[in-house]
């Protein structure tokens, strides 16, 4: 019985641990499709994050240095995809599948470059990471049945970057629904000519959009490399962006279904690895393969309308030109 | 004497090398409802979005409430006191009406003060005006004689002393559209300037002070409204032009090709494009359709074009029916032997982006003829192109020069031919001579003549009333939708169309789809005793 | 010269002409930012791609995938779709490919395997394309977000069938057993040796020539047959498409599947013709790889075979250069790829504004002989 109570515990931990950038991309790419810019970048953008982080902290020592150098980096890549698609009306999809492929690239060639270990950055010291918080009273609630494991395994014990994870969701709810410019937010992406008729700029919203969308996947990358993982190594985030989207799609665009979303999705990461080899009395042993197909699986029925509809932004996928 | 609310002064605007005003001088006075009237493309809306900074304009002068502006955004013109009512409303459809209402004009960084302090200020607002609306409601669920309401609001709370409204009844049933003209008198009681855009006559004199009327991007003329009445104001409006002659010999009409019962449209939004439409269409006759543009008739060539499916009635077209259930596409259509010229080249006509003998396949690339096998011959295309622009004098006779790159009048050749040239039973023909020079517009008459003289059907849909009356033998007339009359071409003349068009024939007696000649002279004279 | 001809000059020559040449010059601030002289490392890339017979031989085998999926792309672009799903229905199409074969009586000769193989790999990819197509016809979803998402499935359902399915037994690697001799599609050194001719051997193999074939087709297809021009009328402008009779359903199904078909075959280039065994990510890169070879290539299969061996070129001398030079390797082809992609696709129209303004300005008086 406890080991089991321990096993879902420790599932539901990584299930956290899987889900934060995923978090973290995904409210980005709510801020771009918001405001009508399709985002498929998110990938790439937390790639490079996360180079830019692992090589400044093992350089500077520090991890907020890595951070701060991530979130310049994802936010230029963003300011990019902005000059190719707000600017001069480029196809939204086509730059992100550019930003994609040429950060794949680069952080190969420039790790290469700059720290000859085949394209990985050096791993970093405990000093250059986010490294877990004990939340206080842990020992002394520990031996508090049921919570006190909740307490210690899950709640405690992670890194900065993971409690952010959860602060940053209200707030993006919060300023999505509850402020100035979450309302000309979600305006520009239902229907720019409103906002153009209302005298606001349409171009000057989807750039500041895409800001917070370029932070906060800049967070997500320097969580991969530098508090998740110990280093950066090629192709690091394996297709997350792409999760992160799905989430975005699967939550339809709304920050605390869209969380949801992502904690399914990562939940069912976790899974996969713990059922690598488990067989499952009555089922027998379920394909990994199949857990990890779940998420595109279920966003693909989604799409379709088979289990209620995904509408987006009416106005996302296309630039925004006055008539005639 | 009233002072002025707006004046403008020598306004131009071109977008490209289209010029959209020239010239445009305007006065208004304050409190005063004052209508703008034109035809579709007429330069109105340009000139308002001018005004509401959301163009600006190449020279010219704004004045507003006695200070010059040069406006360089909407947020300007809303400063200085205007508001607008756009055409197609600039609401975002899952927001509350109150949120709608505050865009752009929020009171803070936060929201909660701001949409309280709307709140009260729009239920004052309701309240003075009644301009009740629900304003929690997301606009999707609204009517759109409500939508409407909340965009008036807008302006109003965003402190518009100048309110213009863009085709207001355009979208709206009667009942609101006199709710609508209601709300107009408490508007005008408080003061304010209403600038009324349309082309509908009955509003014009119903409810304006004033009526400035407008034609090819020019003013033509200013009047009040008292002295004034719809036939002088038809009459401006759609000008006086020469009357452009066509050879042609009585019409040997035969038996109908095509009988049109009962139909009824509605576009993707729901909204019915055409009403109950029934007429005849028969083998040696040109029926001219007439009326405002923006009436159905585009609606009506893509029905009978099986390019949109109707809602419900029929069309029976060489002896095959087509209704809500049965739907026949428009490649079917063409075997049949139904031609379409389109009314708008660019946008259906052909593909600008092709080479003209790819665009004089378009509608025809199955054909056995060119065709061999697979093999879509390159040789049998061009030659095919090279074909047509014999027949129909295309220049520069190059099949291989992009679509885009001939002039509007001989890519409009090209069209005509490509439909004209297969011999079809039926033309449906859109605009034929729209943006064509004067040479090119008798030569297109005279095969149109040509076609029906050959015992051919042709419906003829046009907004220029010497082309429709020069060439038709008979006349329908369509607005909002419905065949509001019916005519011969003898009987017509510019004001009696320009009433009917207007739907200001009150008579409805001589409304009989399958008239015969005798019922035209009377409703000709039926029309002639309200002139008089 | 007028301004009508001007503008198509523009569009057509000198826009794309600029667009690659700022995509080279990206790459080669690239050079400099890795402290890489870009002309010593294009000496040393031209050598290995084309300074030996070896080399030839793998730039060509490189070109060869890269002109399926560049195809792939273009189909798609031509109906006005975008199918970033290349990845996807290449690595499936190895699975029809590899089936084909797997479950052939292996005694059967090459007459059966090779044909059979192709087969396999078109049917499987046009699968893999057909699934995303029909949802964007007639459930509305979008066919890149479908795309992509059948790229992962694609991922997960090639491990579960190499793991679980089709792995060698007794063996821990995830691959199927070899192919049989019969079902490998010949080298060109063994062709060549045939005739009496000896080259160095090289992976390049037979698929090359499928590779152009299928350029011609895709080229009479599209532009010589009635089908092809009711795909380019829908792409270029849908509602006159619709007023000529075509059904864009129709041409969202027709379009992809060829799209999925012709990128499937890659795996008959990478399996058929050089591995000669099923195994896991030997499509990595190409997919995506076509969408710069068809942006590049001006969706031509022309252009496409350009372009094709231009990267081609670069993947065998990145692997060169990486092998002469320290601190670079071939991912350079990769940053190559993306910049490619930004310049010729994203930013298309970059210069046109300016180059319009100084080379074809607007005469509006002129035009309209209007008085000032």
């Amino acid at each position: 019985m406890n080991d089991i109570f321990l096993t879902v515990l420790l599932t539901l931990d990584a299930t956290i641990r899987v889900s934060t950038p995923l978090i973290f991309a995904a409210m980005a790419g709510l801020f771009a499709e918001r405001s009508g810019v399709v985002d498929i970048g998110l990938e790439g953008k937390m790639l490079a994050g996360a180079f830019a982080a692992a090589s400044v902290a093992s350089i500077v020592g520090s991890p907020w240095a890595g951070l701060g150098i991530a979130i310049l980096v994802s936010t230029s890549l963003a300011m990019l995809h902005g000059f190719a698609t707000i600017t001069h009306r480029g196809d939204q999809i086509v730059s992100g599948v550019a930003i994609n492929i040429l950060v794949a690239g680069l952080t190969i060639i420039l790790g290469l470059a700059w720290f000859h270990q085949g394209g990985l950055t050096p791993a970093l010291s405990n000093e250059s990471r986010f490294l877990s918080i004990t939340l206080p009273f842990v020992e002394q609630l520990a031996l508090i049945p049921v919570l006190g494991p909740i307490y210690k395994e899950l709640i405690s014990g992670h890194n900065i970057l993971v409690y952010l994870a959860f602060v940053v969701v209200p707030m993006v709810w919060w300023v999505v629904y509850r402020t100035r410019f979450g309302l000309r937010l979600r305006a520009v992406g239902e229907n720019p000519k409103a906002v153009d008729t209302a005298g606001l700029s349409v171009i000057k919203l989807r750039y500041k959009a895409l800001i917070v969308g370029g932070v906060l996947c800049g967070i997500a990358g320097a969580y991969i490399s530098t508090a998740h993982n110990a280093q950066f190594t090629r192709d690091m985030t394996a297709g997350q962006g792409y999760i992160a989207l799905a989430a975005l799609i699967f939550g339809k665009w709304r920050p605390l279904t869209v969380m949801l979303a992502c904690l399914l999705f990562g939940f069912l990461d976790a899974v996969a690895v713990r059922l690598q080899g488990v067989s499952i009395p009555g089922i027998g042993e379920i394909p990994v393969q199949f857990i990890e197909a779940t998420p595109y699986l279920l966003t693909v029925i989604l799409l379709a309308g088979f289990i209620g509809r995904a509408i987006p932004p009416k106005a996302v996928g296309t630039a925004y030109v006055k008539e005639r | 004497m009233k002072n002025l609310a707006i004046e403008l002064t020598g306004i131009d605007k071109h977008f490209g090398a289209v010029r959209a005003n020239h010239k445009v001088c305007l006065q208004v006075k304050q409190g005063n409802i004052h209508g703008i009237i034109g035809e579709n493309g007429a330069g109105k809306s340009t000139l308002m979005s001018i005004l509401y900074g959301f163009y600006q304009a190449d020279a010219g002068k704004i004045d507003v409430l006695g200070n010059t502006y040069s406006f360089t955004d909407s947020h300007q013109a809303i400063a200085a006191g205007i508001g607008m009512v756009h055409q197609h409303f600039m609401l975002v459809e899952n927001f509350t009406v109150l949120e709608n209402v505050i865009l752009g004009s929020e009171g803070g960084l936060l929201l909660a003060n701001g949409l309280a302090a709307a709140r009260k200020e729009l239920t004052r607002l309701g309240d003075e005006y009644g301009l009740k609306v629900d304003l929690d409601a997301t606009i999707d669920t609204l009517s759109v004689g409500l939508q409407q309401r909340v965009e008036i609001l807008k302006a109003l709370y965003k402190g518009a002393k100048i309110l213009i409204l863009d085709e207001p009844t355009g979208v709206l049933t009667p009942q609101e559209a006199e709710e609508l003209f209601r709300i107009f008198g408490a508007l005008k009681q408080q003061g304010v300037t209403i600038m009324l855009i349309t082309h509908k006559l009955r509003e014009i004199m119903a409810i304006t002070d004033q009526v400035s009327v407008m034609r090819a991007g020019e003013m033509v003329a200013h009047r009040d409204t008292k002295d004034t009445n719809r036939e002088e104001l038809a009459e401006l409006m759609v000008g006086r032009k020469v009357l452009l002659q066509v050879d042609k010999g009585p019409a040997n009409v035969r038996a109908p090709l095509m009988t049109v019962k009962h139909l009824t449209m509605a576009d993707k939004q729901g909204v019915e494009r055409l009403k109950d439409v029934s007429f005849e269409l028969r083998a040696g006759e040109v029926l001219g359709v007439a009326g405002v543009s923006g009436n159905g008739q585009s609606e009506l060539l893509e029905a009978l074009a099986g390019i949109h499916p109707i809602s419900s009635g029929s069309i029976e077209m060489l002896g095959v029916e087509m209704n809500a259930k049965s739907a026949l596409g428009p490649d079917i259509l063409r075997d049949m032997g139904v031609a379409h010229v389109p009314e708008d080249r660019h946008r259906m006509g052909l593909i600008t982006d092709f080479s003209a003998s790819e665009s004089a396949l378009l509608g025809y690339h199955t054909d056995p003829k060119i065709n061999s096998g697979l093999w879509l011959s390159k040789d049998k295309v061009d030659a095919n192109c090279q074909q047509l622009m014999q027949a129909f004098d295309v220049r520069p006779a190059d099949p291989h020069l992009k679509s885009a790159n001939f002039s509007g009048g001989n890519q409009q050749k090209l069209i005509l031919a490509r439909e004209m040239e297969r011999n079809p039973e039926i033309l449906l023909i859109g605009q034929p001579t729209r943006g064509v020079d004067i040479g090119a517009i008798e030569f297109i008459h005279q095969r149109i003549i040509a076609m029906r003289d050959a015992g051919k059907a042709v419906l003829l849909v046009s907004v220029e009333l010497d082309e429709i009356m020069s060439i038709s033998d008979r006349i329908i007339v369509l607005c909002d939708g419905e065949v509001t009359g019916r005519i011969s071409a003898e009987s017509a003349d510019e004001r009696t169309l320009g009433m009917m068009m207007a739907n200001a024939l009150d008579s409805q007696d001589s409304l009989d789809p399958f008239h015969s000649m005798d019922k035209e002279s009377s409703t000709q004279a039926t029309s002639q005793d309200l002139s008089a | 010269m007028n301004r009508d001809t001007r503008i198509a000059w523009i569009n057509g020559l000198l826009l794309p002409f600029l667009n690659v040449l700022t995509a080279f010059v990206a790459t080669a601030v690239v050079f400099l930012l890795i402290d890489v002289n870009p002309i010593e490392a294009a000496e040393v890339l031209l050598y290995g791609s084309f300074g030996y017979e070896e080399g030839i031989g793998y730039t060509i085998y490189y070109t060869t995938n890269f002109i399926f999926t560049g195809l792939a792309v273009a189909v798609a672009f031509h109906a006005g779709l975008f199918n970033i799903g290349g990845e996807g229905q290449a690595y499936v199409g190895g699975l029809g490919a590899g089936l084909a074969i797997l479950f052939l009586d292996p005694t059967l000769g090459a007459w059966v395997f090779i044909p059979a193989s192709i087969i396999g790999a078109l049917v499987f990819g046009a699968l893999w394309a057909l699934i995303p197509a029909y949802l964007q016809a007639y459930r509305g979803s979008h066919i890149v977000i479908t795309t992509i998402m059948f790229n992962f499935l694609a991922a997960s359902m090639m491990v579960y069938m190499m793991v679980h399915v089709l792995r060698e037994t007794g063996q821990m690697t995830p691959q199927s057993e070899l192919f049989p001799t019969n079902a490998w599609m010949p080298f060109v050194h063994d062709v060549m040796a045939g005739f009496g001719y000896t080259i160095e051997a090289s992976p390049l193999n037979l698929s090359v020539l499928l590779a152009l074939l299928c350029s011609v087709l895709v080229w009479f297809f599209l532009w010589h047959t009635r089908w092809g021009y009711a795909i380019r009328a829908t792409g270029k402008n849908s509602t006159a498409a619709v007023y000529g009779g075509i059904k864009p359903k129709r041409i969202i199904i027709v379009a992809m599947c060829i799209s999925g078909a012709l990128a499937g075959l890659v795996s008959v280039n990478e399996l058929v013709g050089y591995q000669h065994r099923l195994i896991m990510d030997f499509h990595l890169g190409y997919g995506f790889g076509g969408i710069a070879v068809a942006l590049m290539g001006r969706n031509h299969p022309l252009g496409i075979i350009v372009a094709a061996l231009l990267f081609g070129t670069l993947y065998q001398g990145g692997a060169e250069l990486a092998f002469e030079m320290s601190g670079i390797s071939r991912d350079i082809v990769v940053v190559m790829q993306g910049l490619v992609i930004l310049f010729c696709g994203a930013l298309e129209y970059m210069y046109r504004p300016w180059l319009v303004r100084n080379l074809a300005p607007v005469n509006t008086q002129g035009e309209l002989g209007a008085t000032p």
